[in-house]
């Protein structure tokens, strides 16, 4: 391998770019959310295995998702997306009864202000309770929803341009469920920023955190294009998904796959995962639903292809995922090379839609 | 329908995705749109508690297109049989069937019944038909039913269904006006959309291709739950989706085990096995009793319920248990009438009973009328608690809503509370048996902490201090508990559970060893078994339930996985997979045929019938039970070895299927002058037990909504196991009410506001869902509006709410006891509801308004004028 491509591009072998001699195939999760039925059992699966801690008794109100996002006590997500559209050739039962227009918009107004921008770089569910005045039940709760700085970031978007406007009647819908985890990067962008040694890259080709080495800095949580590592509030230490390291070494898969009743959620060989993806993709076009799409599996992508990727049945931005995230390294070599000041380089770049945020800005308001 | 499979059953739905995998469709019929329509082909939407009209629908569209598989329905259904003349239709009596008595508000089933046939079993009289409300309830006499002499022989019949008087032809004209406008106007559903349905199932069926029906709990909790399976049962046999591989009607349990609990009941009225509870009235002996379960000139191995009481004596009393003494028959409980959990506890409020056990139930969420079940729990001795956490029905007596009311004083309320603290499942050997009736074994992985028990270890201390308390007593009344065979094998102090298992697999009392089945037990008293239908769950000496061989790719069947009963036959009434002369339908869906060399019955499955009757048998002229079975008999526990599309006995409101309006419904029977179930049991009490109003009742429109209910996946049941474990608590933490974008503009509701629901019971407050899952249905020239709320809150636990059960109210299917609370009638108002004594005062008011009295939904007679009233009387009190 080339040094270039150690910092962006494909990568056939990440766990012997990373010095590890006579290792296992690399290993993912492919998790197809069309046969997700939103059972929430991964969630449960990965806190039990993992010992991380309840995040909250919040009442959301973003469909059947609590959770939020992920976070340093959320390592799965199960995301539940409501739209008044079809999928594929599903007869939703809308059409001939006396509806009016989507409701979707109102479920979005009234969840938007507690979104709030995520110091790490991405979206976040509010995760606080709703206001007192509303909590005591004066009326009908239309008062004012207050919480942290309403901010329209656009995302997790229910409804599509178009969508509930004009319309007099609903007649189509689909309910969207997916369970999001850390998408172990080929090229990591949490890893390569952090400066104790305390994110690795493991003989699976998978990316872990030493809790015992690492020193709370939060380089990483800026440095993940996705949103997904984040520190603990108690102790400010980083946490994400670790592919159940200990399970993988013995032999286990990793307790999120092993739970999930509909095999959503599948681990096994990348090599495997991308060719079983390939075919369900196919087959889902040819049922019609040409919505399909898979997500993270591009080596050519900004992160040279996911450890953990996705069939998905929109957007990206639907699910609360960047449309096209970039590992921040990958421009880092030009930058220095061009300006020469390297420490000034690490603000996110090319994230589309993605909201970004700044390092010094991170203050771990999560509960 | 009426089952949310992959919300309430996960595990088991991921067999359902396999299948669509393969190409299966998938239709979701349901109030709402859930996480099973999500991933499913089609929704289609239905007014809550209107399913019969579209089964009906359905079973018109089969018989009125013929597209029947004929084949099947002449030879193992009883679609041919003729009826007698008198029977009478609810066609002809505008909703109701003859032999109804207007004064009981019961049936005689005398004219049900095939022409010609013995009607010895049947009576007149006002008595006995009270008796037979009483008694002869299709669950009081087990699973066999009540007694069908006369039909082991011919019985009349025509095979080309051309007779009017034969099944077949009652059916079609039963079914006749429940045409795809009428499934429109009753259920709101596009007519459309029912006939794609219609069009899939019956394009699926058939010689080549089968298709299964699932349901769970929305079908049972209705006033005609039990004929709600009927009429699906009635379009599996029609397409021949019985018996064969990949049909069936898939009964999915509301918890773990809980086949387990029917199989070796909890039930008041039954035995292990199915077998009927002893009536005190119709059954004084032993010999009474097993004419009632086989009767004269009668098919079936229900005939040989003498092996499996006889065996079952000989468990429970071992060598006292002799032939001298009816093998002690007359120790075993008698009932007289109606012990159900809401009878009892409307005696628990009259103070007729003193003391409750709490077995891993807790009614004061979990069972409908929430009020009713604290304030009769308040008014106990005592009351025993075994669960997992400190449950809501434990501590009622300070933490009720009713403390709030002032309806209960904690330093006033009487009940001593005893709460013991239950092992989970994994801290105890067992079974569990699950909905295929299959038996798994699993082995202890930790150890209970504290003073945590097993149920075994708490039974078997119970049984052996009572009797050592007992002992030396000379009172008869103690002879059944110082009699019982308590010889369990211990551990330390736990009483060993696989012992407990071949104690219900049963023993050779002579050789002592471990019998293969429930054949090989006799009524001579030298066998013993605790539950005939499990008798071979230790065949060979082998704890089947513990085998784990996975299935094959080339059968699918994964005999060697655990054991289901009886016999670990998978697929129940398997003979019907092959045609009359015993070979497969087709070779796609065969699974067992006659080996015409080998002279058996084989095939991937363990044939559910006689190993070497040939399909040619025929029986001797003389011939009863299981020898009067002909060789293409396949129903054998069948009194006549057929599918009943027509129930001649067994069921207390009708032999067929008939749409009724639920208890509570905002509209009027568009079908029938009779509105609701004729026969439902209904308790008119105004001060605990009020209804809504209903058509032809004025005021309905004060509670103008249709109110259902179920689960979430994130919690269980009544909430003791998920709202007190913070990973489940924190998945769903609120109670909601969804309700359609519709729904919210007409009454002012906004997403995460809070809104409160009322009923005649109380009103119950929670956080508003607004959805596009959720939507109005146009129904008889109207939009109506569906609410929808899970159950699982309560007052402890980590997350707290309001119980929807206290919503419901009483109103039972007569046939099996099961509380209509998947449909009621409510309103909805923006906001919080109010609390303490002005929550009674609000509650008084929408009464008021309704004009609700302790009559209300208790004229269950629409139809003949008849102005009585009907309130379920206790035993032995005259109506």
């Amino acid at each position: 391998m080339t040094g270039r491509n150690r910092l962006s591009g494909p990568l056939d072998d990440v766990a012997g770019d990373a010095g590890h001699q006579h290792h296992p195939d690399r290993v993912g999760f492919f998790t197809d959310t069309s046969v997700c039925i939103g059972c929430k059992a991964c969630e449960v699966a990965c806190k039990e295995w993992n010992a991380v801690p309840e995040d909250g008794l919040d009442l959301l109100g973003m469909s059947f998702d609590n959770t939020g996002m992920l976070g340093a006590d959320s390592w799965r997500h199960v995301a539940f997306v409501e739209q008044a559209r079809p999928l594929g050739h599903q007869q939703s039962g809308l059409a001939g009864l006396p509806t009016g227009s989507t409701g979707t918009p109102l479920m979005g107004e009234a969840v938007q202000p507690r979104l709030r921008g995520a110091p790490r770089g991405g979206s976040e569910l509010g995760t606080s309770p709703l206001p007192a005045d509303n909590r005591n039940g004066n009326g009908n709760g239309s008062g004012t929803l207050g919480g942290p700085g309403p901010e329209d970031l656009g995302m997790p978007s229910f409804a599509r341009p178009g969508d509930g406007t004009g319309a007099e009647t609903r007649t189509e819908f689909r309910w969207l469920m997916a369970s999001d985890v850390c998408k172990h990067c080929t090229h990591a962008g949490c890893l390569d920023v952090c400066p104790t040694g305390a994110l690795f890259r493991t003989e699976f080709g998978t990316v872990v955190v030493q809790q015992d080495i690492c020193n709370g800095c939060g380089y990483c949580v800026s440095g993940c294009p996705y949103g997904v590592i984040d520190r603990r509030q108690h102790d400010g230490r980083a946490q994400k998904c670790t592919l159940c390291y200990d399970r993988l070494r013995d032999g286990m898969e990793p307790a999120c796959a092993k739970a999930c009743p509909t095999e959503s959620i599948q681990f096994g060989k990348l090599d495997e995962l991308r060719e079983r993806a390939d075919a369900r993709l196919a087959q889902l076009h040819e049922l019609g639903v040409t919505e399909a799409r898979l997500y993270g599996r591009d080596p050519n992508d900004g992160v040279g292809g996911d450890g953990a990727f996705f069939l998905l049945l929109d957007e990206p931005e639907v699910y609360g995922l960047p449309p096209d995230p970039v590992v921040p390294t990958r421009d880092a070599p030009a930058m220095w090379r061009r300006a020469g000041a390297a420490a000034a380089a690490f603000a996110l770049a090319g994230v589309g839609a993605f909201v970004a945020s700044t390092i010094g800005s991170a203050v771990g308001a999560r509960r | 329908m009426g089952s949310n499979m992959a919300e309430a059953h996960p595990v088991g739905f991921q067999w359902v995705m396999e299948a669509k995998a393969r190409g299966a469709r998938l239709f979701h019929v349901d109030p709402r749109f859930t996480r099973t329509s999500a991933l499913a082909d089609a929704h289609v939407p239905l007014r809550a508690g209107s399913d019969l009209a579209f089964l009906g629908g359905v079973i018109n569209y089969i018989l009125s297109n013929e597209l029947d598989f004929r084949d099947y329905v002449v030879a193992y259904t009883n679609a041919p049989h003729l009826l007698r003349e008198d029977f009478r239709d609810t066609e002809d009596l505008d909703g109701l069937f003859s032999g109804y008595d207007p004064d009981t508000a019961t049936y005689d089933p005398a004219t049900w019944h095939y022409d010609g046939a013995d009607p010895t079993d049947t009576s007149t009289g006002r008595q006995s038909r009270v008796e037979a409300k009483l008694h002869a309830r299709g669950d009081t006499h087990g699973a066999g039913g009540p007694t069908l002499a006369g039909v082991a022989g011919d019985i009349a019949s025509d095979p080309t269904l051309q007779h009017p008087r034969c099944v077949y032809q009652v059916l079609k004209r039963h079914f006749a006006r429940y045409t795809p406008e009428m499934v429109e106007e009753v259920c709101g559903t596009p007519r459309e959309q029912f006939l794609e349905v219609c069009r899939a199932w019956t394009a699926n069926s058939g010689r080549e291709r089968t298709t299964a029906l699932v349901y769970s709990v929305g079908w049972t909790q209705h006033s005609v739950g039990a004929q709600y399976i009927r009429a699906g049962s009635i379009i599996q046999l029609l397409l021949g989706n019985i018996g064969r591989p990949g049909g069936g009607i898939l009964a999915l349990r509301g918890h773990a085990s809980i086949q387990g609990s029917t199989d070796i009941p909890t039930l008041f009225n039954l035995l292990p096995g199915y077998l009927a509870m002893p009536s005190a009235a119709a059954h004084p002996d032993l010999a009474s009793y097993l004419k009632s379960v086989c009767g004269h000139n009668q098919k079936g191995f229900w005939c040989h319920a003498d092996t499996y009481l006889v065996s079952l004596l000989k468990e429970y009393w071992g060598e006292v248990a002799t032939r001298d003494n009816d093998f002690c028959y007359d120790y075993l409980p008698r009932i007289n009438g109606d012990h159900g959990t809401y009878r009892t506890v409307l005696d628990m409020i009259d103070g007729k009973v003193f003391g409750y056990f709490l077995i891993g139930q807790n009614p004061a969420v979990g069972s409908a009328h929430g009020r009713l079940q604290r304030l009769g729990m308040a008014n106990l001795d005592w009351l025993v608690v075994r669960d997992l956490a400190m449950i809501e029905s434990a501590s009622f007596w300070q933490d009720a809503p009713e403390i709030e009311t002032g309806e209960i004083v904690p330093e006033k309320c009487r009940t001593e509370v005893f709460f013991f603290p239950a092992a989970s499942h994994v801290e105890k050997d067992g079974s569990f048996t699950q909905t295929q009736r299959m038996l798994q074994w699993r082995d202890k992985a930790v150890e209970p902490s504290g003073d945590q028990r097993s149920e075994l270890w708490f039974f078997y201390h119970l049984g052996r201090r009572l009797r050592e308390r007992l002992a030396g007593s000379t009172d008869d009344r103690d002879r059944p508990l110082l009699d019982l065979a308590w010889d369990y094998e211990v551990h330390g102090d736990e009483p060993s559970a696989l012992d407990v298992l071949k104690h219900i697999n049963g023993h050779d009392l002579v050789s002592g060893r471990l019998l293969d089945g429930y054949l090989d037990l006799k009524s001579d008293g030298t066998t013993s078994s605790g539950c005939w239908i499990y008798s071979g769950v230790y065949a060979g000496e082998v704890n089947q339930a513990a085998r784990r061989t996975p299935r094959h790719d080339k059968d699918g069947v994964a005999p060697d996985w655990g054991w289901a009963w009886p016999y670990n036959r998978r697929i129940l009434y398997n003979r019907a997979s092959a045609d009359p002369s015993g070979r497969p339908w087709s070779a796609r869906k065969a699974l067992v045929w006659w080996d015409p060399e080998r002279a058996e019955w084989t095939g991937h499955d363990v044939p559910d019938f006689e190993r070497d009757k040939p399909p040619s048998y025929q029986p001797p002229p003389d011939a009863w039970g299981p020898q009067a079975l002909r060789g293409d008999d396949p129903f054998i526990m069948q009194a006549d070895g057929k599918g009943w599309l027509f129930a001649p006995r067994g069921l207390v409101d009708g032999p067929l299927p008939t749409h009724y309006e639920p208890h509570e419904s905002p509209v009027r029977n568009p079908l029938y002058t009779q509105q609701g179930s004729p026969v439902r049991t209904v308790y008119g009490r105004r001060r605990d037990s009020p209804s809504n109003p209903s058509p032809p009742e004025a005021h309905s429109d004060v509670f103008p909504y249709v109110l259902t209910a179920s689960r979430l996946t994130e919690h269980h049941t009544a909430g003791a196991m998920s709202r007190s474990l913070p990973y489940l608590a924190e998945l769903q933490p609120e109670l909601t009410v969804e309700v359609s974008p519709e729904l919210a503009a007409e009454r002012g509701l906004t997403h995460l506001g809070w809104a409160h629901v009322i009923t005649s019971r109380s009103a119950v407050e929670a956080r508003v869902m607004v959805t596009d899952r959720m939507a109005p249905l146009y129904i008889q020239g109207r939009t109506l509006h569906q609410i929808w709320m899970p159950y699982h809150w309560g007052s402890r636990g980590l997350v707290t709410g309001d119980s929807f059960n206290d919503l419901v109210g009483l109103a039972l299917d007569s046939n099996v006891f099961i509380q209509e609370s998947k449909v009621a009638t409510c309103d909805i108002q923006p906001g919080r509801r109010p609390r303490g004594p002005a929550l009674l005062d609000y509650v008084a008011g929408y009464r008021d308004r309704a004009g609700v009295t302790p009559e209300t939904g208790t004229r269950v007679d629409t139809v003949t004028g008849s102005d009585h009233t009907h309130t379920s009387t206790e035993p032995n009190e005259a109506p």
